[in-house]
């Protein structure tokens, strides 16, 4: 492979947030503390599902305008993966918030019953299920082209809609989560200058780390494609 | 259209908005302002799923070929949305009279309240007649069509909730923005559906 440079700067870079994201000065914030921290991880597992998804809709576009079943494959795999990323999402949010929100004085299903309010959380849950739909309909029909042309068009409609979802409407709510104003973590008043020089490497980093997951998961799957069709 | 072909589907959805209403008239009687906004809301989603669904699973494949004989897929698809808007705008104002004539009245400003109403029974309406279209493809029609549809009209939903919130007392004013940004909304699905509908058309 001659473009294996971006999968280098993705380690590189991913070892820079381990090392870096772990050892650097961060504010002190009341209730937050040292767990802050997570902001490296947390808030990247949620741009890497962004930009996964918007590969995918990308690639369901460009299968529309070809009719090329390689592009379908590759959308199919960019929505797989970006769907795993969304459920680490969770997964690292569910521990920070257990370090902050939880009152360690109430039982744990009294703030769970709070948490499982929070409009934030109810739209990143919106839009994993809307790619677990995808998903399901891909299924459910047979035919290969018709499959691949019908389920393009329900990604780009449903990327369309899912903006309104996690970007629009949690700010009209309120909520717990930081950032009502703005996107989180990407406003120049939520965070220090020095969290910013490990904050975007981390995310470049995740990002990559899932498009080459994906590349492997694509050509795993051409492998099989070409099984089928000898 | 269908519906006049097949009147029945049409009674049938009258019958199905004065049953359900009926029977919230019977179990909780006359609620107060928050539970009547939510259930109005929830009724209206069932209301253009049972109403819209129809207008693409019940078309027989033959009539579709005939269709595709006679018209461009544009031109179709809008004919469709149009329908469909008004069929959803008419369902809306019944369903609204039913709620206020059962359910009591606890709306203090009726006409930014039906505009809401009007409003967001136009975006459900255009939001499923689209998915409905490509329900239509996958053979499993009415379950795949709520699997697909709720999770993309639950933040529409939201929104209309919250704006009509502000009808319900005297002191709040609705925000022009949202409102603005639901018009926005449904521009863009109409847009989406052209651009996007000859694409399942071919067959």
């Amino acid at each position: 492979m001659h473009k294996s440079w971006w999968k280098i700067l993705c380690v590189a870079l991913l070892m820079y947030t381990f090392t870096a994201g772990l050892l650097l000065d961060v504010p002190h914030l009341p209730a937050l503390q040292e767990t802050i921290r997570n902001l490296y991880f947390h808030v990247g597992m949620w741009m890497a599902m962004m930009t996964l998804f918007t590969i995918s809709v990308i690639h369901a576009i460009r299968y529309l305008r070809t009719n090329n079943l390689k592009y379908d494959i590759n959308s199919r795999q960019y929505s797989s993966v970006g769907i795993l990323f969304g459920t680490l999402g969770y997964a690292t949010g569910a521990i920070w918030m257990s370090y902050t929100w939880a009152d360690p004085n109430n039982p744990a299903s009294a703030s769970f019953n709070s948490i499982a309010r929070e409009p934030k959380l109810i739209g990143a849950a919106i839009a994993l299920l809307i790619y677990l739909a995808y998903h399901i309909l891909r299924d459910s029909i047979q035919d290969l082209d018709k499959k691949a042309r019908v389920s393009a068009v329900y990604n780009i409609f449903a990327y369309a809609m899912l903006f309104p979802s996690i970007w629009i409407v949690p700010r009209l709510l309120p909520s717990l989560h930081p950032g009502q104003e703005g996107n989180p973590a990407l406003n120049f008043k939520d965070v220090s200058p020095e969290m910013r020089i490990v904050e975007l490497p981390a995310f470049i980093g995740w990002a990559l780390l899932g498009i080459w997951i994906t590349t492997l998961k694509i050509r795993l799957n051409l492998l099989k494609e070409k099984k089928l069709l000898q | 259209m269908l519906e006049i072909r097949q009147q029945y589907t049409f009674y049938g959805i009258l019958l199905y908005i004065g049953a359900t209403i009926f029977v919230l008239y019977m179990a909780i009687d006359e609620p107060e302002s928050k539970v009547w906004n939510g259930l109005f809301w929830v009724i209206q989603l069932f209301i253009c799923i049972n109403a819209v669904a129809k207008s693409f699973l019940q078309e027989s494949s033959g009539r579709m070929l005939y269709f595709y004989s006679i018209a461009s897929p544009r031109d179709f698809v809008l004919a469709k949305l149009l329908f469909n808007s008004l069929l959803m705008l008419v369902m809306s104002v019944l369903s609204l009279g039913l709620f206020a004539l059962f359910l009591g009245n606890p709306v203090q400003k009726a006409g930014t309240f039906t505009g809401l109403v009007l409003l967001g029974g136009w975006g459900l309406s255009l939001v499923f007649t689209f998915l409905a279209a490509i329900a239509a493809k996958a053979r499993q029609n009415a379950a795949i069509m709520a699997i697909l549809g709720f999770p993309i009209i639950i933040p529409q939903l939201i929104l209309l909730m919250q704006l009509s919130k502000a009808a319900f007392s005297d002191s709040l004013t609705v925000p022009f923005q949202n409102v603005l940004l639901l018009v926005a909304l449904n521009i863009m699905v109409i847009l989406l559906a052209v651009i996007l509908f000859p694409f399942l058309w071919k067959d």
